[in-house]
């Protein structure tokens, strides 16, 4: 089987998964009791949150690998997982806000949770921003990495202060989560959402790093030629082809 | 080669004689912090009550603020003449460069946080006393809390020294890391600061936790920044 008709089949297969996972969150599964259709989103909410979760963990294995290895695809593997990180949890803050507002009467609290979310999400859309302030590729594969190690580690620790900061001052506003005890079907469904997410930033994750590999290319065959064109002499290098 | 503790004490030296030649950084520090805490009280206005109730959270924001733009300079001061490299060709561990400035930036800190502290008590009317029951604990959040502020400081600064934008990037970098430091610490203080003092050993192990973190992360990816 050769490379195209591989990643169509995944594709597909992907995409199928999506559409049952879709259709078993909207109809399979069984109505919330006290919070009623809303809840739906749950299983998509959720998922989103552990497949963020995921893209952070490749950031920060590639980060490392690219450390000890140094070779670029580390590099690639790594952005590739930021940037899908970065969405996935974006998601998360999205479809929770939606969530919130019928159920909790507000769109927003400062609770341990969301907020040890948001700083998460502001971590590596730092880190992203990062990347794009540093020219130099190599260079900006050393320091991306570094900062990418550094915000992973930073992670638990996040969200362990936050959760005491807040067990010590409890807040009145919060009603119990939808994660205690949930319904065998209701688990099934949420498993099948988790599984079609996964799947989806897979196949972003290999499209991204393809992207991003043929960036690579192209940078190198620009150097050529100006290299090319600067050796003739014919012309200054940069000028003529950027 | 020198061991690790000396080539790091030369290092911690020659950053402190450049600094107290100028004291550029030090007084700058002082009077942004000074300035942050009184213009609080524009914005909110705080009764006495509330001042003693924010101030705790409000000073170590006021540090984090104060290091994430003073600690900028410490490798970009290196790139003017280009002395990084003269460091980087000394026959020492690159890590040692980094912990001399780590602890010539704690010293900094530190000395800016001691004078400030005196002021701060006066201005929103907390005592720092009695000695062995408030002040010397607060020393010991102190320097937890600025020991994680420098460490991740100036591995960052040595991030952002290789960016556009540097100025902009290193507290965009450095603030998000530092919201654990700045609950832990701001919930060390405000507890010292109470009537009566209390001390919450679990915030003291979550910031000395912190630092022993990021120290040893500096230490086995830190030298790749300083590398050409």
């Amino acid at each position: 089987m050769d490379k195209r008709t591989r990643d169509w089949i995944t594709s597909l297969a992907v995409a199928a998964l999506i559409a049952i996972a879709g259709y078993a969150a909207l109809f399979q599964a069984p109505t919330e009791r006290t919070m009623g259709l809303i809840q739906r989103i749950f299983y998509f909410h959720v998922p989103s949150a552990w497949t963020g979760f995921v893209a952070f963990l490749i950031v920060f294995i590639a980060s490392i690998g690219y450390l000890l290895k140094r070779t670029p695809q580390w590099d690639w593997l790594a952005v590739s997982a930021a940037e899908l990180g970065v969405a996935f949890f974006t998601v998360v803050l999205t479809t929770g806000p939606i969530w919130a507002k019928p159920v909790w009467g507000i769109w927003w609290t400062w609770d341990a949770r969301l907020t040890s979310t948001f700083v998460l999400w502001v971590l590596y859309v730092s880190y992203l921003l990062l990347r794009t302030l540093v020219s130099d590729p190599e260079r900006r594969a050393v320091v991306s990495a570094v900062f990418g190690i550094f915000a992973f580690l930073d992670v638990p620790l996040v969200y362990m202060s936050i959760r005491w900061w807040r067990t010590q001052h409890p807040q009145p506003v919060i009603a119990g989560g939808s994660g205690s005890g949930l319904d065998p079907l209701m688990w099934r469904v949420f498993l099948t959402c988790w599984a079609a997410l996964l799947g989806l930033m897979v196949i972003l994750l290999r499209e991204r790093y393809r992207l991003e590999s043929l960036r690579h290319e192209v940078a190198e065959m620009t150097i050529e030629v100006e290299r090319r064109v600067g050796d003739a002499g014919s012309l200054s290098p940069g000028k003529a082809i950027r | 080669m020198p061991s690790l503790s000396r080539a790091a004490a030369v290092i911690l030296a020659k950053e402190l004689r450049t600094e107290f030649r100028t004291r550029e950084l030090l007084s700058t520090t002082v009077v942004f912090v000074l300035m942050v805490v009184v213009l609080f009280s524009f914005t909110f206005d705080p009764s006495a009550a509330e001042s003693r109730r924010f101030g705790p959270g409000l000073l170590w924001l006021a540090f984090l603020f104060a290091g994430s733009l003073m600690l900028h300079p410490s490798f970009t001061r290196e790139q003017g003449n280009d002395t990084l490299s003269g460091l980087r060709l000394a026959p020492i561990e690159p890590f040692a460069i980094l912990t001399g400035k780590i602890l010539a930036n704690l010293l900094f800190m530190l000395f800016a946080e001691l004078i400030l502290l005196p002021i701060f008590a006066v201005l929103y009317d907390v005592s720092l006393l009695p000695l062995a029951g408030r002040l010397l604990p607060l020393l010991g959040v102190l320097l937890l809390g600025t020991l994680g502020l420098t460490t991740t400081g100036t591995v960052f600064s040595a991030v952002a020294a290789q960016a556009r934008m540097r100025e902009l990037l290193l507290p965009l970098l450095l603030l998000p890391v530092l919201t654990p430091v700045l609950i832990a610490s701001t919930e060390a203080t405000a507890g010292l600061l109470a009537d009566p003092p209390a001390l919450d050993r679990v915030w003291l192990l979550f910031l000395a936790a912190f630092d022993i973190i990021f120290l040893t992360a500096s230490w086995l990816f830190g030298e790749y920044l300083l590398e050409e």
